[in-house]
């Protein structure tokens, strides 16, 4: 036993709230800040073009695997497979359309259950067999990358006249928005009702809190846990074909090291990678501030190579403030 | 004889709880010196003041004739102090002789020296175990070999064992006490924490009891009996706190546990509960107590054996299947595993039967929190709303949560570890009053617990285990604090003593 308890010095009230206030609204004040200042500073930001450019980005990127990523961290899991698992959905989403000759909406379900099966494959080595979910998934990512590899040949599969349907819900506006962030809104939505209202998203959620107090209540953990990974994989899989369809082309290169933007969505979003805190809305605003900041830095010059290093200074930034949040917490 | 130490007028508070009242304590060169009492009667607690892993809020240390303050483990070990822990603190990773010099090993390794000098000192033990060997490999008792060279390599002039022998089989038992007297002939102080009364009296010079993180006397070995011993350990009324067990009628068997058995830990184990019936599940920390619950409730598998539900055998391969045959276990770890720390008391009542407030699928909030604030006023729990995380209660209202889930659940028969552990007299009194509640309803109740007056109070019978097997049975005439720690004491060591004869 430890004294450590005895010696924590008693926090003042008040610190506590606003701590919690940080947590809950941190990630949109960021997100108004973030667009206050880049409209102060560059014309080109606040223009309607520009902005449907950022979600557009944002949806065919880490937008949509993001949902799918938040459940799976809420369980204090990682899923570092949705890349590649993207990019198996672009390139067999192509291969199937353009190459077998199926229809688009046979295509598009066959390339989601393939993105499922990958999530079975990891879920069920981290629920039932209890092994790492960082060790099987980055097992996962090469197997998949590979597969898609595999399925193109190494080269860019174009989808020509039969994939039409995919390349106009792509490129398509609806009511002035981009048709992939209206399915990626569409998704958040489905997403946040899951989490907020049904037993699914409360078992979720409680799972990363206790497992064991979860298991002990009687509750069949191993099922949920497998499921989140099932979700995040047909989500990747759905990004892959977003992302077929912006380009017209499947490609294996689609999502290289995307599981680090989407990982940092969540977390900016105040997801804990502890479990058991997040939240939909938040996940949402995550993935904008990314693409926000890609933007800026698009539009400031800012070279492509440095601004990984960037990426790479917002995540610890985000990471210190779930640092300090959470320590007030006990 | 020379004193070695002398502890007097130790206090310890942690947060308000007073785990050592002004405790005094010394020890000779040359003597074992026994240390026993109830769990939790601050043994352990005075140990850790000597080895100098807790300060004492007030008090002094006198060792080798000087009052002294150790600045933590590793000055109370460089002054000649060596703990050894029932829980061993072997790095299991490391070579036993690495372990052997941990804290003291070069910057450089010279592992063949390392692994000579160790040799040496287990040979002194009496013992052949390769240095080279990860420790983890080692059997239980031969790691404790090793703990103990380690404490002559610091050339420890104290030892203190906290129940060396708890986890050895007999044999190994046995050495390991004629170690200890080889120790003390060499002029070695020794202090012997055990629950096995036959090795303390066997072994120890003198016998110090503690009670409630109190001393209740000290005295020679020779001048005292076992019966005198455990009425000095046996403790206040608590009988006040008891609700009247009238108004309970045992009907029916609603569970029958056969010759259940898990490793060494749980061992052919069969009894039964009726409805209406509060059985307790007495004996000591480690004999057992919660494997069987967790057998029961499916959260470890057994190796052999059979659990009958309402006459029908049950296929405990998880706590879920227990759960759906209506068995509820509120386990002794409130917070690791009873509670969702951090989650609403609302959800934390519902979770073991959501589907009371979802329709299909989806969680009707309003009909909760009224199922949560009913369950919780009915059982006078303190909150401020059931919105309230379950952290910002005190320890007896987080403990209502967990039973609260239960009583939501609706088992008939649930099972409560340790149910007032870490709860004030207050909160201790109503959750007896519910569990006598629970009873009443006809729901069969086994409750486990360290606390004898709150078997006493609570049972209708009472099992004592002792090393894993059900060592006897008391009913109610026969509560006492006496019959029951002999069962639990000495029942296990007469039945290997009659084995062996």
């Amino acid at each position: 036993m430890s004294t450590t308890s005895e010696s924590a010095a008693a926090p003042s009230p008040f610190t506590p709230r606003i701590l919690e206030a940080v947590r809950h609204y941190g990630t949109l004040g960021i997100f108004l800040v973030l667009v206050l200042v880049a409209s102060l500073w560059s014309d080109a930001f606040l223009t309607e073009r520009n902005l449907m450019n950022v979600v557009r980005q944002v949806a065919s990127g880490a937008g949509i695997m993001a949902i799918g990523m938040l459940f799976v961290v809420l369980t204090r899991g990682i899923d570092l497979s949705v890349g590649s698992i993207a990019a198996v959905g672009s390139v067999l989403c192509a291969h199937l359309v353009a190459v077998q000759g199926y229809g688009v909406p046979m295509a598009i379900l066959l390339v989601i259950v393939s993105g499922a099966a990958c999530g079975v494959v990891t879920g069920f080595f981290v629920a039932y067999m209890r092994l790492p979910s960082f060790v099987i998934s980055l097992a996962m990512m090469a197997i998949a990358r590979g597969i898609s590899l595999i399925i193109s040949a190494g080269r860019p599969i174009t989808m020509g006249s039969p994939g039409a349907p995919l390349v106009d819900f792509g490129s398509g506006f609806l009511f002035g928005i981009p048709q992939p962030a209206i399915l990626m809104l569409a998704i958040y939505a489905v997403g946040g009702v899951v989490l907020a209202y049904t037993s699914f998203g409360r078992i979720v959620t409680a799972i990363g809190s206790n497992e064991e107090a979860v298991r002990l209540s009687g509750v069949p953990v191993e099922r949920y846990v497998l499921s989140v990974y099932v979700i995040s994989g047909a989500l990747a899989a759905v990004a892959g074909i977003v992302a077929a369809g912006r380009t017209g082309i499947g490609t294996p290169q689609v999502g290289v090291g995307a599981e680090l933007d989407v990982i940092a969505a969540v977390v900016i979003g105040g997801a804990s990678l502890m479990g058991g805190r997040g939240g939909m809305f938040n996940t949402l605003l995550g993935a904008l501030i990314l693409g926000i900041i890609t933007n800026i830095m698009n539009l400031a010059g800012v070279p492509g190579y440095h601004q990984n290093v960037y990426l790479g200074l917002i995540i610890i930034l985000a990471m210190l403030i779930q640092f300090v949040t959470a320590r007030s917490r006990r | 004889m020379t004193e070695l130490v002398s502890l007097s007028g130790i206090r310890k508070n942690y947060a308000g709880v007073q785990a050592l009242k002004g405790v005094d304590f010394d020890l000779k060169a040359g003597e074992v010196h026994a240390l026993i009492g109830e769990n939790g009667a601050g043994k352990s607690t005075l140990m850790r003041v000597l080895g100098g892993e807790t300060a004492p809020t007030s008090g002094t240390v006198r060792l080798y004739g000087r009052t002294v303050q150790f600045s933590g483990p590793r000055d109370a070990t460089r002054r000649g102090i060596s703990l050894i822990h029932q829980e061993l603190a072997l790095a299991p990773d490391l070579t036993v002789a690495e372990n052997i010099f941990l804290g003291r090993l070069p910057r450089i390794i010279n592992h063949r020296r390392l692994r000579k000098a160790a040799s040496e000192i287990l040979g002194r033990l009496g013992f052949a175990i390769d240095p080279a060997i990860q420790a983890g490999r080692l059997t239980v008792a031969h790691q404790q070999v090793v703990e103990i060279a380690k404490a002559l390599s610091n050339n420890a002039r104290i030892i203190v064992f906290d129940e060396p022998t708890a986890v050895l089989a007999n044999s190994d038992a046995e050495r390991l006490l004629a170690i200890i007297r080889e120790l003390r002939a060499g002029g070695t102080g020794v202090v012997y924490i055990s629950h096995r009364l036959n090795e303390v009296f066997e072994l120890s010079d003198r016998i110090t009891i503690m009670k409630d993180g109190a001393h209740v006397e000290t005295r020679q070995t020779s001048a005292a009996d076992v019966d005198e011993v455990i009425a000095s350990m046996v403790g206040r009324r608590m009988s006040t706190l008891f609700p009247p067990r009238d108004g309970r009628a045992p009907g029916r068997v609603v569970v029958e546990v056969r010759n259940i058995s898990r490793g060494q830990k749980v061992r052919d184990v069969s009894f039964s509960v009726r409805a209406g019936e509060v059985v307790g599940l007495g004996g000591l920390v480690g004999s057992g107590r919660t494997e069987v619950a967790r057998l029961v409730f499916g959260a470890d598998r057994m190796d052999a054996g059979t659990v009958e539900l309402n006459g029908k055998p049950l296929h405990l391969s998880s706590p879920r299947k227990a759960v759906r045959a209506r068995i509820g276990l509120v386990p002794e770890d409130r917070k690791e595993h009873g509670v969702i720390l951090d989650s609403p008391i609302r959800i934390n009542t519902t979770l073991a039967k959501m589907r009371s407030v979802a329709r299909f699928g989806f969680l009707d909030v309003d009909k909760e929190r009224r199922v949560a604030a009913s369950l919780g006023a009915e059982m006078h729990l303190k909150a401020e709303s059931v919105d309230a995380a379950v952290s910002s209660l005190s320890g007896g209202n987080q403990q209502k949560v967990a039973l609260a889930k239960w009583f939501h659940a609706d088992c008939d028969l649930l099972i409560l570890d340790e149910p007032t552990r870490g709860v004030d007299v207050g909160a201790k009194g109503e959750i007896y009053t519910l569990i006598n509640d629970l009873a009443r309803a006809g729901k069969a109740v086994l409750v486990i617990s360290s606390e004898h007056q709150e078997l006493f109070g609570l049972c209708d019978r009472i099992l004592v285990m002792a090393e894993g097997a059900v060592a006897g049975e008391l009913t109610e005439s026969e509560f006492t604090e006496q019959h029951l720690l002999t069962l639990a004491m000495t029942g296990s060591t007469r039945e290997r003593d009659n084995a062996s004869q």
